[in-house]
């Protein structure tokens, strides 16, 4: 049986061990990208800026259960808030991520206040609207957000005063590596908090959480703000690196996109969110290059595959061998 | 003795069949009541009335000095009503010690923190241990609910309850399902409660009912009919009609 929650199992061992391997394992894999990789270091800059978006869908559809396609909206919204303060003035590319991680948040406080209210499909088309509205807005709303042709020209600051955004993304992309270990570990600690196994439980059974005295409604739109906080870096992320915003940012079909990314690595599980990202940016940038007219064909086979044979995502066979692995090295 | 929970002529109806019929009881502390009745005279969903999972279509709930009728489901929990279901419902994907952490951490007031990692919490590691181990489930801690046999996953709902430290406990079938030489736990969980708790539970197996209850009620087709001790109950000409019957029978043939 594969089981991901075993990996919540007791393991008495160095506090903050699992923390640590997160880190380890996200920074060697940068590594192996930053290294062998180095003329697709601005894809690989813009695969982490989706990845926040892909981890915050996690939150609220693999840990709560929420069934949306408007999710893009935080993420855009995070990414125009800080192209706009960068081309008003705040060019300090950490108080940038500050206001994608503000905006986003309050996109994901108003969203989450709106969805989570209903259940079903109901949610989902609310979802739908939501994220209508806003890229409607970002569209309508052109002396603020460029409208169809974007944000262009901003051009933030050096980090810590020392490291200058560089036209080969090395800084873009050494720094967002640097904000996603930090969100990662984060992250890891939040899901297994209190908070976090509560919203696991809600997501499975929302009257028997009710039974134990918890009001679902308030922790929902809570986990929809931490969404919307981490989406919002992902967003104010890309926009520094890449110097542009554009509509697509908002767009459905971004929202849609990263659903599918996050069914295909595991919802429910952070590396899940985390594998799906990487391997759907890396077959579709592949794909799509040797093959324009018909990757996404490809991406539809891959995705059939998947869902037939790994249902619960990439990622299950992974834990549950590690559980297996975890266990054996106990007993012996 | 106080009065912990009273029901003030409740009734309710389902698209015409009037399930709950006028329905006044009170429970006061220290009580020990069966609610038995034939299937389908409605005791499952007076639990529901009681808990808020449905509303009554006339009458009131109380609790102390508070008609606790308009509150939602959690603001009761909170008032120390607290229930299990006759079909299970647990956090099916969570494992057995998260389970009983989670209504640990949510009586605490300690399940909005942010950065503990929540089972392994000392104080609540302490006490959900305990209350497997009561319950025989200590070797399943670390298991996913959805991998347990019924028997098992119908004492996690005990577990629950019993974690919530209720004021008025409503156990809906506690022992259906659960294989006989474990149903003493039952008993015996119950024992060890707080003496001056309120506990109703809704049992067809007469003999738990005998050995449980010090008072019982008698739920048919809605109604209540008859009140009394458990000795009274196998006696009264009414319920036997009702309802009793073959139990009463094979009682005195015992
Ligand atoms: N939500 C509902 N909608 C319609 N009818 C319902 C609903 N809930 C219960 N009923 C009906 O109310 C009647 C009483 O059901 P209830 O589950 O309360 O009985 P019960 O006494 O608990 O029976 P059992 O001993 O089988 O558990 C049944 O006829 C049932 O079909
Ligand atoms: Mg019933």
């Amino acid at each position: 049986m594969s089981d991901i929650t075993m990996i919540h199992a007791p393991q008495k061992r160095v506090p903050f061990a699992q923390e640590a391997a997160g880190a380890l394992t996200i920074l060697a894999l940068g590594a192996v990208g930053y290294f062998l990789y180095p003329d697709d270091l601005a894809f690989l800059t813009r695969l982490i800026g989706i990845a926040f978006l892909v981890l915050s869908l996690d939150l609220v559809t693999g840990y709560c259960g929420v069934a949306t396609l408007g999710h893009a909206a935080q993420f855009g919204v995070g990414a125009y808030a800080a192209g706009i303060a960068c081309i008003r003035g705040v060019t300090d590319p950490v108080a940038l991520l500050g206001v994608g991680l503000v905006a986003g948040t309050i996109m994901g406080l108003i969203s989450g206040a709106l969805i989570t209210r209903f259940r079903g499909l109901p949610q989902l088309v609310l979802s739908i609207a939501v994220g209508q509205l806003v890229a409607g807005l970002a569209n309508k709303l052109s002396w603020l957000t460029g409208g169809s042709d974007g944000l262009s020209g901003i051009e933030p600051g050096k980090v810590f005063g020392v490291f200058g955004f560089d036209m080969y993304s090395r800084t873009g992309y050494l720094f967002s590596l640097a904000v996603l270990v930090i969100t990662f570990v984060v992250l890891q600690r939040f899901v297994r908090s209190p908070f976090g196994l509560m919203c696991r439980g809600i997501k499975d059974d929302d009257l028997r959480a009710k039974m134990i005295g918890v009001s679902i409604y308030p922790r929902l739109v809570a986990m929809y703000g931490v969404a919307g906080a981490v989406a919002g870096i992902g967003g104010a992320l890309t926009a520094i690196s890449t110097g542009v915003v554009g509509l697509d940012s908002v767009s459905f079909e971004r929202s849609a996109e990263v659903l599918v990314m996050l069914v295909l690595g595991g919802a429910g599980h952070l590396w899940g969110a985390l594998a799906g990202t990487v391997i759907f940016m890396i077959f579709e940038h592949v794909v799509a290059a040797a093959n324009p007219f018909h990757w996404m064909t490809m991406v539809g086979l891959l995705l059939i595959l998947i869902v037939v044979f790994a249902p619960r995502g990439l990622i299950a066979p992974v834990m549950s061998l590690w559980t297996k692995m975890t266990r054996k090295g106990k007993a012996a | 003795m106080s009065v912990l929970l009273e029901a003030r002529g409740v009734c309710r109806s389902f698209g015409g069949l009037d399930v709950t019929r006028d329905v006044n009881f009170k429970l006061v502390s220290g009580d020990r009541v069966a609610l038995i009745g034939p299937n389908g005279a409605g005791k499952t969903t007076l639990v529901n009335l009681i808990t808020g999972d449905i509303a009554p279509s006339r009458g009131q709930f109380w609790m102390g000095d508070d008609d606790i009728t308009g509150l939602s489901i959690p603001e009761r929990v909170r008032r120390g009503l607290v229930r299990t279901f006759q079909t299970t419902r647990l956090f099916a994907n969570l494992t057995v010690a998260d389970n009983v952490a989670l209504a640990i951490m949510q009586r605490k007031r300690i399940s909005r923190r942010i950065f503990s990692s929540a089972t392994e919490l000392p104080e609540v590691k302490a006490e959900w241990s305990e209350i497997l181990a009561h319950l025989g489930l200590d070797h399943l801690a670390y298991r996913k609910v959805i991998e347990l046999a019924y028997g098992q996953q119908r004492l996690i709902e005990l577990a629950i309850g019993l974690a919530l430290h209720p004021k008025v406990l409503l156990l809906d079938e506690p022992a259906a399902g659960v294989p006989h030489d474990e149903a003493p736990k039952i008993l015996d969980a119950i024992n060890r409660l707080p003496a001056d708790i309120a506990v109703l539970m809704i049992e067809h197996d007469m003999d738990l009912v005998f050995k449980f209850a010090r008072r019982v009620l008698v739920l048919a087709a809605g109604r209540l009919i008859f009140e009394g001790s458990p000795a009274d109950v196998t006696a009264d000409h009414e319920v036997r009609r009702a309802y009793l019957g073959s139990y009463a029978d094979a009682r005195h043939s015992a």
